[in-house]
């Protein structure tokens, strides 16, 4: 098999250049999927029986909370790959990817809170998903702080590579301690119901939400890598005749 | 004799010279524990409803708190570039360090918690299960901290950053250790959390040490 495609990823000046030319086309299906759902899901879907119009929150929601998980495999892998390989490449992309992560995680915290304050009466419960969201956060912070922490580029690429690494062997412990620490507190209540299927015309829209968002979150990460490559080959004479 | 036996022992003189190393952390458990008491009530049955919470954050924090130096000092004389360069498993040689940071710290801190535990009002009966639930959480607490202070070795001023990185980490030590010493209290059988304290335990003997040793690697360049 021709490994030449694979190896030219690893230049920072073609990476910049296929990240430039791959960006609106996630960018613009993002947005048409986006506007579309949140017209259908806003508007078209029918109110949920039990919740009423307050589970239309579920369009923002879902998305995020998949997102944030998500994108911290992306970052875990794109950091391994950083590390085995030595590719500074995917380093910067496993750079451009946390704080998106975190955003994401911090918008699923709080439409969750919000959320919450009509069906469970309170801004914040100790649910366990809520519990696990909230540290999947600080991890995020950890990261971002040791990369900042580190003068030396190089360094704080591969230590926080590391640290990705180890989060991705804790993630799934902490989410089942903390789903247990809950559930023996806890009698089964409003997050244990059972999920009635949905159906289609409130499903839709949620699909191509989670679809709009994947989209979004590729063509901001292209966006902050081609901006991270930049930054880290200031004095690379390619970037001199791209800016100029 | 091996070498991370020889760390280990090394480490161990090292602290016996400078005993505040193994007396702070347990005078920290102590205020820790004096404060909730001064802050919450000084009834006994309630302190005794919080007291695995109580319990298990103060040795949390207590053993964080001499972390920082557990790689850095090393670090900063070139011991750690030594070992580095040796020739010996720097996983194994990482491994002495951090059996030695246990035996500093994390067996003091479990020796001295039925103390703690009987001020916060905590029966006799219990402090069998509490010893082995501490004993058995503070070997992945040290493991854990051995990761983050490998990790922030390149960090000037990391104490605050080491905390940061190595509390979340520690959430599901905190989860069963917490319910195996309410479990205790309760006079309940807490050897299925002990089990899952154990299997903790071995997870982080296992793969902590290679992490740690590849941080420190890097943290060295």
């Amino acid at each position: 098999m021709d490994w030449t495609w694979f190896h030219r990823l690893a230049s920072p000046p073609h990476i910049y250049r296929v990240a430039g030319t791959l960006t609106p086309w996630f960018a613009w299906p993002a947005g048409l999927l986006i506007v579309s759902a949140l017209y259908a899901g806003l508007f078209l879907a029918p109110p949920d029986y039990q919740q009423g119009e307050g589970f239309r929150m579920i369009y923002v929601h879902a998305p995020s909370a998949w997102l944030s998980v998500m994108i911290y495999g992306v970052m875990a892998t794109a950091a391994a790959v950083g590390l085995i390989w030595r590719m500074k490449v995917a380093h910067a992309a496993a750079a451009s990817c946390a704080a998106i992560g975190a955003s994401f995680t911090f918008v699923s915290l709080v439409t969750g809170m919000l959320w919450g304050k009509p069906m469970w009466g309170t801004y914040w419960v100790w649910d366990p998903r809520l519990t696990a969201q909230l540290v999947l956060l600080i991890l995020y912070l950890g990261y971002m702080a040791l990369r900042s922490g580190i003068d030396d580029l190089g360094r704080a690429d591969r230590a926080s590579a590391v640290l990705a690494i180890i989060g991705v062997v804790n993630l799934p412990i902490i989410r089942y301690s903390v789903e247990w620490w809950n559930s023996i507190h806890q009698a089964p209540s409003v997050m244990k119901m059972e999920r009635p299927s949905m159906p289609f015309d409130m499903l839709a829209p949620l699909l191509m939400m989670l679809l709009g968002f994947t989209l979004l979150f590729a063509a901001v990460m292209l966006v902050r890598m081609r901006a991270e490559v930049l930054r880290r080959e200031r004095g690379a004479s390619w970037v001199k005749e791209v800016v100029s | 004799m091996s070498a991370w036996a020889g760390v280990l022992w090394r480490d161990l003189r090292l602290a016996l010279r400078r005993p505040g190393q193994v007396v702070h952390p347990l005078a920290f458990f102590a205020v820790v524990a004096l404060l909730f008491t001064l802050g919450y009530t000084p009834e006994l049955g309630k302190l005794r409803q919080i007291a695995p919470g109580v319990l298990w954050v103060g040795a949390l924090l207590a053993s964080q708190l001499s972390l920082d130096g557990l790689f850095r000092e090393d670090a900063e004389d070139g011991t750690l570039e030594q070992m580095v360069l040796s020739g010996q498993p720097l996983a194994a040689l990482v491994l002495g360090k951090t059996a030695a940071h246990w035996v500093i710290t994390g067996l003091p801190l479990t020796l001295m918690a039925p103390v703690v535990g009987f001020a916060l009002g905590v029966p006799v009966a219990a402090m069998p299960g509490i010893l082995c639930a501490l004993a058995l959480g503070t070997v992945s607490l040290s493991l854990i901290g051995a990761m983050g202070a490998s990790l922030t070795l390149g960090v000037r001023r990391g104490g605050v950053l080491l905390s940061l990185l190595t509390l979340p980490l520690a959430v599901p030590v905190l989860i069963f250790g917490a319910r195996a010493t309410e479990l205790a209290i309760a006079g309940e059988g807490l050897i299925g959390v002990l089990y899952l304290l154990g299997s903790l335990a071995v997870l982080a003997l296992t793969l902590a040490p290679l992490a740690a040793a590849a941080a420190v690697r890097i943290g060295l360049e």
